[in-house]
């Protein structure tokens, strides 16, 4: 018995790696809170035999990753970092994927009233206004970086906010977390927002204006900058992912009747 | 309240259909930290040891300095572990990063000074009892290093037993340098970390539980294969 137990631990300890072809993705954490890769994962693994290996950050930290050569390729949704991650030459090309949209999340009682503002820039007006708590995700991913630009187009500077203005520095699932908690305002991506399990007092209050599309991208690290990359992988996946097949997988995946990503590939 | 009662439910559930997910972590978990404290034992319990017998100059402050190292915030070592073995790093021809030898050293970091402190407590307790006795006896060095490790075998158990706790526990280190990749590098506490970024507390406290539930057990295998605790033997 003994033996048996330690042989187990030895073994433990050796076994090693897997065998089928891998590479490393960057991915945002709002696109793995949709859930669509766990349907995704599976028919590229079916139809590339290909081990995709999610590395899910902010944005910020996805675009260091590539720069620094650590991951094969970056899906993410900024575009001004993503043509400066161009312009430092660390990726290859941009191929536009899909989008899906943010939605601004609030207490039911909607203190700001936001469910009736004209558009995004007006909601963040009347949020400032009445100074009713926001938590901003402050981590310098796509959706800190997306909020950024309207309170810059709302005309605001978050730089002066009271003490209302909460940057928590967390990913979209924690930030969600602390904004049911304090019943806050809050700026998320619809699929963090209907996958999310801890909802509590938060409703859906805004949402539709154009300005909250959210574009995500695909971007191959260059191999001119670290040979060691698995261009041909890379290659294959961006393939895959621009296909009729993701198409159909992308544009029919739901929540709770909803849609949430709209494919717009250039095929 | 809710929570903790489905969490519990949960685990209980997770654990009886042996859910393939849950195997495949623990086991990773497991893997990982075994590895890690094996490694830091080497390390660490010659060196508790040699900083017993041995009288050097520098000896007061390797063990001032390996103290402090005990409250090293594991997110730090994860960092430093991630800028050396990153692409762009001295180490980054490697390319570990983001794979359970990452994880692996970087736990070996943080419990190294954990085990290498306790086991120095005790074992220059015990060196003050031998002393006399191994310097008439003319042993030499190694002899005398290895007569202490025997000896005081129980209480590195103990050490080891803390370094264990600490590494299987610890997520800061190894969410940075392992990704948190699933099937690759995700293990109990950075999938807890993600379950409670879902804001799914059930499944992140049920995760919780078999982690807790894994320590109790490694705990009492090491006991039992060490046949501490029992009848006669203490």
């Amino acid at each position: 018995m003994k033996q048996m137990l330690l042989g187990a631990f030895a073994s433990l300890m050796l076994s090693g790696a897997a065998l089928a072809e891998e590479m490393k993705l960057a991915v945002t954490t709002s696109f793995h809170n949709s859930g669509l890769a766990e349907v995704l994962l599976p028919e590229i693994k079916a139809d590339l035999d290909l081990d995709l290996q999610l590395l899910v950050v902010g944005t910020g930290q996805a675009i260091r990753l590539g720069e620094a050569g650590d991951v094969d390729a970056i899906l993410v949704h900024s575009q001004r970092a993503e043509e400066k991650f161009l312009a430092g030459g660390y990726g290859s090309h941009r191929r536009e994927i899909m989008y899906n949209d943010f939605v601004f999340v609030g207490p039911g009682s909607d203190e700001a009233g936001i469910q009736e503002a004209k558009d995004a820039a007006a909601a963040l007006q009347s949020i400032a206004e009445v100074g009713a708590p926001f938590v901003s995700r402050g981590d310098d991913s796509g959706t800190h970086k997306k909020e950024l630009s309207l309170w810059a187009a709302a005309n605001l500077d978050p730089q002066g906010f009271g003490a209302w203005y909460r940057a928590v520095g967390a990913g979209m699932g924690a930030a969600l977390n602390t904004a049911a908690g304090m019943e806050a305002y809050i700026i998320a991506d619809r699929a963090s927002w209907l996958n999310f399990g801890n909802k509590g007092n938060l409703k859906l209050l805004f949402a539709g204006d154009p300005v909250l599309f959210n574009q995500y991208a695909y971007l191959p690290v260059s191999s001119d900058k670290h040979p060691h990359v698995k261009t041909e992988l890379a290659q294959q996946l961006e393939a895959w992912l621009t296909s009729d097949k993701a198409r159909d997988l992308i544009n029919g995946y739901q929540i709770e009747g909803e849609a949430l990503f709209v494919f717009n590939a250039q095929q | 309240m809710a929570d903790l009662l489905d969490g519990m439910v949960r685990a209980f559930w997770l654990l009886v259909t042996l859910d393939r997910d849950l195997v495949e972590i623990t086991l990773r978990s497991l893997q990982v930290t075994l590895t890690a404290l094996a490694i830091a034992a080497l390390i660490a319990l010659p060196l508790a040891a040699l900083l017993s017998v041995r009288r050097f100059r520098l000896r007061r402050v390797t063990i001032a300095v390996l103290n402090a190292l005990m409250g090293l915030p594991p997110v730090v070592v994860g960092l430093i572990v991630y800028v050396f073995l990153s692409r762009s790093g001295p180490l980054g021809v490697l390319g570990l990063l983001f794979t359970p030898t990452a994880m692996i050293i970087a736990q070996v970091i943080i419990i190294v000074p954990l085990i290498a402190s306790i086991a120095h407590q005790s074992l220059r307790e015990l060196w003050s009892d031998y002393h006399d006795l191994l310097i008439s006896m003319n042993a030499t060095q190694s002899q005398r290093i290895k007569a202490l490790l025997w000896d005081g075998r129980r209480a590195l158990l103990t050490a080891a037993l803390a370094g264990f706790g600490r590494a299987i526990g610890e997520v800061g280190a190894i969410m940075v340098v392992g990704g948190n990749i699933d099937h690759a590098t995700r293990v109990l506490t950075t999938a807890i970390a993600l379950e409670t970024g879902k804001g799914d507390f059930a499944m992140a406290l049920g995760l919780g539980f078999v982690l807790i539930a894994l320590a109790i057990a490694v705990n009492l295998a090491i006991h039992w294969l060490g046949h501490t605790e029992s009848e006669g033997r203490w």
